[in-house]
């Protein structure tokens, strides 16, 4: 049996991840306690924190604060609370810890949630962003406002000229809604200049990304990009989200010239599709790291946006930005047939040796239909593809001795394969005559 | 009034019987609606047929399309894609799906990629309730749902045609809704199991045709003599996608219920008063679906808190009760079922919660829950 070997993967930027998220939580206490300051609650895919920045409001992604909840081992009663309160076990328990936190006034292990001045639901995708916000608006009794952003469903894979306009015609009302709740006038030059730091911070994050086309990968783009994603969204348009990526950056790169990966030894190049188990995500990411598996690109890291393949904020049209941001550059407004085709573009320019599907039962946006995944990677591309199970916050479904079976058993086929296709070459090369 | 024992038949039927015989009588093209709304009048006005795709049922076994969909994905969406794995949606030439839930928005691609013969269509209805631009937005939607299906109609479409269309489908509504007054004021005349038959055929025939059978169902119902029955009035929600069998439909009247007010078939029936006519017919629908529409559990609207609409319902259809079926692994319902829950135990107005999957064929577990809930209600009742 492989232990998981030491893993070298903490980086400063991990510590300044944590500074900076310490702060930030902080800052949302001191409001809850009735401090100065507002805040504002929306959702990641395709956030327009540009818009809520431009208020000085501080945005409060109810997902951040559901997976903190569960990486602290913190989300199981509240979820409980949730379904004594009659919300079901087939319900997201992102959502149902969010309930059970409400309930208990917003106090966290992190720190206590502000009641916050504004909902704003951006529904980008996941239809279950309108229930929660609606439930939300319900519970904690704040003015809400629905953001509704066409799915991309034409076989162009574009919006079309009436969903650009429709969602630029709902920003602006939003502009209007914080101009009445917070006083201020809409200030256009700050607006543009958090969208142009947005610009570079979607700049760096792609070419954070590009690293792990290299050999070793400098880093995990599934266990490490969730490090940066927090900063990626609740700091995205302020100087210190754009530091925080300078530095990433910086150290990253440095790794990567070094030939430093996050292991040992890198024996086998994974995509990972899906989000992570948040409750258990060392013991999971384990399971990996003892075969020498390092994710080199994930699905995940592009819910809140994907810039990898060129979008970029543009501060001279930032509101039209912001609105194709939330239109076509995340992958939870994009249908799951393009979300094949970024897999494949990952597959083939980062060099994959696998994918692994993490299906979980609370985000079926996600997990809906990956079963057609597989087979299509697996009959179509010939791509060696496993798909297990667990959830993104809910404990009782996360079966370790299960996963590491069916993991196991995964990559020791995959080594298999390695060592059959190595005699065959070795032996074809043997018959050719000197 | 005796429903034809035959619509029970063609309603459960997945081999569609007045599907093939439209299809051969008129030689039109076929389009596959899935739940909940469906913008019919647009395939209608380019001369097709839209029907609804409510599944297997109990009458088909999912052999192919769980390799798909997990365990935890509900059973529509399933057996929907089943139907088209052993050629039942052979006699579909398109597909209509819409941005009710994840599952279904994902079924979508699914359904393109397994069966890109049969095109689909995605249509996303818009969730901003109070942005004074969702009815231009869904008015440019339904004209570009009319373009994408033009080629498979074979013809351009021309506003006069959505207008001869929204008609049709106007009467059917009118009638379904006179058909829900009675039943309401008269639950004795006619059953749910028969009003749900009567409802579940429109979504198989040409309007035309369904309005004669609704037409002459009204009549009949009208003349009934009936003595009521010492039952309870209940509002039933939850089932506005998946459909129950009938025969629990009729379990739950059997056991002590009459159902005066329920969201079965919903989005075939969903505007509360005629479209208001104006210069442009996919303007007047969008409008008539943001501003005049049934509280849908898939349309979130801001302006009414979901709640307030099942009270509303449980007033003004006298119920003593109200009971949610909800399908199995249905997130929308399961999370409205929250909502309705606090409030109908803050309005002290008795409730009672089953859930149910399309495939079911034993009724007695529910039954029982059913006549138990009836039972204490009615004891309840005498003490008084």
């Amino acid at each position: 049996m492989k232990a998981a070997p030491e893993i070298g993967y903490r980086g400063t930027i991990h510590e300044l991840q944590k500074r900076l998220m310490t702060r930030y939580y902080d800052d949302l206490t001191a409001i809850a306690q009735g401090g100065p300051g507002r805040s504002a609650q929306l959702l990641i895919a395709g956030n327009p924190v540009e818009v809520l920045r431009a208020f000085d409001m501080i945005p409060v992604f109810p997902e951040v604060n559901a997976l903190q909840l569960a990486v602290r081992k913190a989300s199981l009663p509240l979820i409980q609370k949730a379904e004594e309160l009659g919300y079901a076990t087939d319900n997201c328990a992102y959502v149902k810890a969010d309930i059970g936190m409400w309930q208990g006034g917003g106090v966290a292990p992190f720190g206590t949630v502000p009641k916050p001045d504004i909902l704003v639901c951006n529904y980008v995708g996941c239809n279950v962003y309108l229930n929660w916000f609606e439930h939300l608006a319900e519970l904690v009794g704040a003015p809400a406002i629905n953001i509704d952003v066409p799915f991309l469903r034409t076989p162009a894979g574009t919006p079309t000229d009436e969903d650009v306009a429709y969602v630029m015609a709902q920003l602006t009302e939003l502009i209007q809604h914080l101009e009445r709740i917070t006083g201020a006038e809409f200030d256009e030059d700050k607006f543009r200049g958090i969208v142009e730091r947005s610009a570079r911070v979607g700049e760096l994050w792609t070419r954070i990304k590009e690293l792990t086309r290299r050999r070793p990968a400098p880093y995990d783009a599934y266990f490490d990009s969730v490090t940066m994603m927090a900063p990626l969204y609740c700091l995205r348009g302020t100087p210190e989200g754009l530091d925080f990526f300078e530095r990433a950056y910086e150290e990253m790169s440095a790794r990567a010239e070094a030939g430093t990966g996050p292991l040992p030894q890198e024996r086998f190049r994974i995509v990972i599709e899906g989000p992570p188990p948040w409750p258990f995500l060392r013991a999971f990411r384990d399971m990996f790291s003892r075969w020498g598996a390092v994710a080199v690109a994930s699905t995940y890291s592009t819910v809140g946006g994907l810039w990898e393949f060129g979008f970029r904020h543009d501060p001279a049209k930032p509101l039209e930005s912001v609105a194709r941001h939330m239109l076509e550059a995340n992958l939870c407004n994009r249908s799951m047939l393009q979300r094949y085709s970024q897999i494949e573009r990952y597959v083939s320019e980062w060099d994959a040796d696998a994918l692994v599907i993490h299906s979980v039962k609370s985000c079926r946006l996600f997990s809906a239909g990956q079963g057609d995944m597989r087979e299509h990677f697996v009959h179509d591309r010939e791509l060696p593809t496993l798909l297990i199970e667990s959830d993104l916050e809910d404990p009782r479904y996360f079966s370790a001795a299960q996963l590491r079976n069916r993991i196991d058993a995964f990559f020791e086929a995959l080594e298999q394969r390695r060592v059959t296709a190595g005699a065959i070459a070795a032996e074809a090369a043997a018959r050719v005559p000197a | 009034m005796t429903l034809d024992v035959a619509y029970r038949d063609v309603i459960e039927d997945r081999e569609f019987p007045t599907v093939r015989e439209w299809r051969e009588r008129t030689g039109g093209k076929v389009v596959g609606c899935f739940p909940v709304y469906a913008p019919v009048e647009v395939p209608y006005a380019l001369g097709m047929l839209p029907i609804g795709l409510f599944g297997g049922g109990n009458r088909v076994e999912i052999a192919n399309a769980d390799s798909r969909f997990q365990s935890f994905i509900c059973s529509i969406v399933k057996s929907t894609m089943e139907l088209a794995f052993i050629g039942k949606l052979d006699i579909v030439d398109g597909l209509l799906f819409h941005s009710i839930c994840d599952p279904a928005r994902n079924l979508s691609s699914v359904m393109e990629r397994n069966f890109p013969e049969r095109p689909s269509v995605y249509v996303h209805l818009p969730q901003n309730m109070t942005s004074p631009h969702a009815a231009t937005y869904l008015a440019a939607e339904l004209r570009r749902v009319g373009a994408a299906l033009a080629p498979i109609a074979g013809r351009p479409l021309a506003d006069e045609d959505v207008w001869r269309s929204i008609d049709a489908y106007e009467s059917i509504r009118d009638l379904l809704r006179r058909l829900y007054a009675l039943r309401s004021q008269t639950p004795e005349r006619i059953s749910t199991g028969e009003l749900y038959t009567l409802a579940r055929l429109v979504t198989l025939m040409d309007p035309i045709d369904s309005a004669a059978i609704l037409t002459a169902a009204l009549a009949a119902a009208g003349d009934r003599e009936a003595r009521p029955k010492d039952r309870i009035r209940v509002v039933l929600v939850g089932s506005f996608c998946e459909q129950p069998p009938l025969e629990l439909i009729e379990s739950l009247e059997e056991s002590g219920c009459y159902i005066v007010n329920d969201d079965f078939l919903q989005g075939w029936r969903w505007a509360q008063r005629g479209v208001r006519r104006n210069g442009d017919p996919y303007l007047a629908l969008a409008r008539s679906y943001i501003d005049d529409s049934e509280h849908l559990s898939t349309k979130h609207d801001l302006r009414r808190p979901r709640a307030h609409a099942l009270l509303e319902s449980v007033r003004h259809h006298r119920a003593d009760a109200a009971i949610f079926l909800g399908a199995k692994f249905c997130e929308p319902g399961l999370f409205d079922y929250a909502l309705y829950r606090r409030a109908l135990d803050e309005a002290r107005i008795p409730h009672l919660f089953l859930e149910f999957e399309e495939k079911m064929w034993l009724y007695d577990r529910v039954r029982g829950e059913v006549e138990t809930f009836v039972e204490s209600m009615l004891f309840a009742e005498a003490r008084v």
